[in-house]
């Protein structure tokens, strides 16, 4: 198999879905014409290959791309739209929250709305809190949005197919620092089912249930542990709506321990979710309490010791599991 | 046009363009050393007329700005040393480093507030005004947003509700031709901004934004007009980003030559020479000005440098106020 960086790998899906299917097309604030030049930019080169009918330049108007894909998907078409910085999804919400997600209910079940919005997400290139900012837990908590959180190339084109033939929005999350990253990614139309989780690291002694680059340090994690005859298993959640609930319960009916990891704050997060979820279904396997590991209660801060700090690390996940072993 | 203004406030403003570019120099300079400074760096090169809009306002006048703020906060008094310090993080810096170069905040000289959000700062400024005019001062708000700004709904309603309520509020959208890779002309279908003020009941002027006469008196005749009690106006400042969007852009979307044509409009080369033919200053007078500019921006950077980071933990502050604080 090939290795591509991720963003080369959305790339392909994007690609793959506008020549299979002439009602895809891809929306945004420099999707087409953009200052970043890098042709590992997931949208690098769109607009040469398919042209401004289909890859169409918006004004800086998050909510009138919002409003596009809700109007066009209940046209039948499939737009795939791009919001820049995740914190800026606010200024979209009322088309994604109030609409995207209630339209079909209020139709009853009449009406549809297949639409993407990939959001771009992430910290750690000291751009403060109004870049960096991970809303994932909002817009899980919608009913009607899907929501994905890719952490690997492969996994990031086999969701966002998936997302784009899928019959409801979707929420698509691509972590920025990812996009450099390189890794096998299967050739064709090869996609990964909303709803099922992976298992990155089979383990004994606790799992960890983490999504996007906090897959990462937990593997570090399970690495350090090992050494200390601890043996961890990793689970890529890939999608936290539709979650696959049946694979954290059923590691944790084997492990009995289980540590949730984000970027994301903690009060609301979505490992509140995972713990509520452990505790009220899993609770006949716990051997300890759950520990979530995820950023304190503050905005992201800027200065880069701060932005460090905040961060959570393969240390903070180690320091969590050995408080409950 | 122009030869109205005193010697003085002509000498004032040329002497803090010549401040903010040496400024951005070097902001430039250090972004082009990898690992000196930290996150995107964002210029106002080639838009220095702007100070004219600041320093058309009086003291207790409030502005509200967005990610290209530089500027306007040198204008407005800002002190070069806590803005170098904030851009590099550090813990002296305006805001302890929580804003670095995105969204700085100081109060202390009314720049109340900044947001990156783009188009979030017009709605911000109408609640500055309403506060002005509630409380019955004569302190007016000016807000600056890009031309790519001004397609986004809030700003739309911040104009809507400030017509309505005649807030004194003075919109400057600063049209530097570009708003990120989007040429003005795709973004926009009427040619220009201010032409939207008649739908909103106020005033819109069109100027040249490297004339910093025009621009001066422009601000100073719509903000008298507020303060007077006549409601908002819109002013639209035509003018040119010369380095990109962002430091890392390298404006591979740019046709030289447009750089070059506005390159000779350079607003600080063509007030200088309007300046020393009107007898205001001499050729020295302005070198030695802008030497003075460099002695300051070099121990801004020195004091930046000289600064220690915050502390890691510190990330935590300022979330909340004080515990137990109280309104009353
Ligand atoms: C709500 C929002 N959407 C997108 C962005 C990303 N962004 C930052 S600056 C910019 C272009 C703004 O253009 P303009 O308002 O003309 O200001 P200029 O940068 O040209 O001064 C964009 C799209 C953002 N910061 N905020």
């Amino acid at each position: 198999m090939r290795e591509l960086h991720t963003g080369i790998a959305i790339r392909e899906a994007l690609t793959l879905a506008m020549e299979m299917d002439e009602r895809v097309f891809v929306a945004g604030e420099g999707v087409g014409v953009s200052i970043h030049d890098n042709p590992i930019m997931p949208t690098h080169g769109l607009l040469e290959q398919f042209g401004e009918r289909r890859v169409k330049d918006t004004p800086v108007s998050e909510a009138a791309i919002a409003g596009l894909a809700v109007g066009a998907s209940n046209m039948g078409l499939l737009p795939v739209v791009e919001i820049m910085f995740f914190p800026f999804i606010t200024l979209a919400s009322d088309m994604l929250v109030n609409h995207a997600a209630k339209l079909r209910y209020l139709s009853g079940g009449k009406s549809g709305f297949p639409l993407t919005v990939r959001v771009k997400a992430g910290m750690g290139f000291q751009a403060g809190c109004q870049h960096s900012h991970n809303l994932e837990a909002w817009m899980a908590h919608a009913p009607g949005l899907k929501v994905t959180f890719a952490s690997t190339p492969a996994d990031a084109k086999g969701l966002l197919l998936s997302a784009i033939f899928d019959p409801d929005p979707v929420i698509v999350v691509e972590e920025m620092g990812l996009y450099f990253m390189q890794g096998e990614v299967p050739d064709g139309d090869v996609r990964v089912p909303l709803g099922k989780a992976r298992t990155v690291r089979p383990g004994m002694d606790a799992t960890v249930v983490a999504y996007g680059g906090a897959v990462y340090a937990a593997l570090a994690a399970a690495e350090t542990l090992q050494e200390e005859g601890v043996s961890l298993e990793v689970i890529d959640l890939r999608t936290l709506v539709p979650l696959d609930k049946d694979a954290v319960l059923e590691s944790l009916g084997r492990t009995g321990r289980l540590v949730t990891v984000h970027d994301a704050n903690k009060f609301c997060g979505f490992g509140a979710e995972l713990a509520a979820i452990a505790a009220e279904e899993g609770f006949a396997s716990l051997k300890a309490p759950v520990r979530r590991v995820a950023a304190p209660n503050t905005p992201v801060p800027f200065t880069p010791p701060q932005e460090q700090f905040y961060k959570p690390g393969a240390e903070d996940i180690v320091q969590a599991v050995r408080s409950i072993l | 046009m122009g030869t109205g203004n005193e010697a003085a406030v002509r000498l004032k403003m040329l002497n803090k363009m010549i401040l903010v570019r040496r400024f951005e120099n070097q902001i430039t300079e250090l972004a082009a050393e990898q690992g000196r400074l930290p996150g995107m760096q964002i210029l106002a090169t080639g838009q220095e007329a702007a100070v004219g809009v600041v320093l058309a306002l009086r003291t207790e006048d409030v502005i509200v700005t967005n990610h290209r703020s530089h500027a306007h906060l040198l204008a407005k008094g800002a002190d070069p040393r806590a803005l170098m310090a904030e851009i590099m993080g550090k813990e002296t810096g305006v805001n302890h480093g929580k804003s670095g170069t995105l969204h700085l905040i100081v109060p202390e000289v009314n720049a109340l507030m900044t947001s990156t959000v783009v188009g979030a700062s017009p709605p911000l400024a109408a609640g500055a005004a309403f506060a002005q005019q509630y409380t019955g001062s004569d302190a007016i708000t000016a807000v600056f947003f890009g031309d790519g700004a001004a397609a986004e709904g809030s700003v739309h309603e911040a104009m809507n509700l400030a017509g309505v309520w005649k807030l004194p509020l003075l919109f400057v959208c600063e049209n530097n031709c570009w708003a990120g890779a989007q040429s003005f002309d795709v973004h926009c279908s009427t040619g220009n901004i201010a032409s939207r003020a008649v739908s909103y009941g106020m005033p819109g002027e069109l100027v040249n934004g490297n004339d910093t006469d025009e621009v001066y008196e422009t601000a100073s005749r719509l903000s008298a007009r507020c303060r007077e009690g006549g409601g908002p106006a819109l002013m639209e400042l035509a003018t040119y980003r010369m380095r990109g969007h962002g430091e890392y852009d390298r404006q591979h979307y740019v046709d030289p030559a447009e750089i070059e044509e506005w390159a000779a409009r350079d607003p600080i080369l063509l007030y200088r020479e309007r300046l020393i033919e009107a007898g205001v200053a001499t050729a020295e007078q302005i070198d030695a000005m802008d030497e003075e500019a460099g002695r300051i921006v070099a121990e801004a950077l020195r004091f930046a440098e000289d600064s220690p980071y915050p502390a890691p933990e510190a990330a935590l502050d300022h979330v909340w106020a004080e515990a137990g604080a109280k309104i009353y």
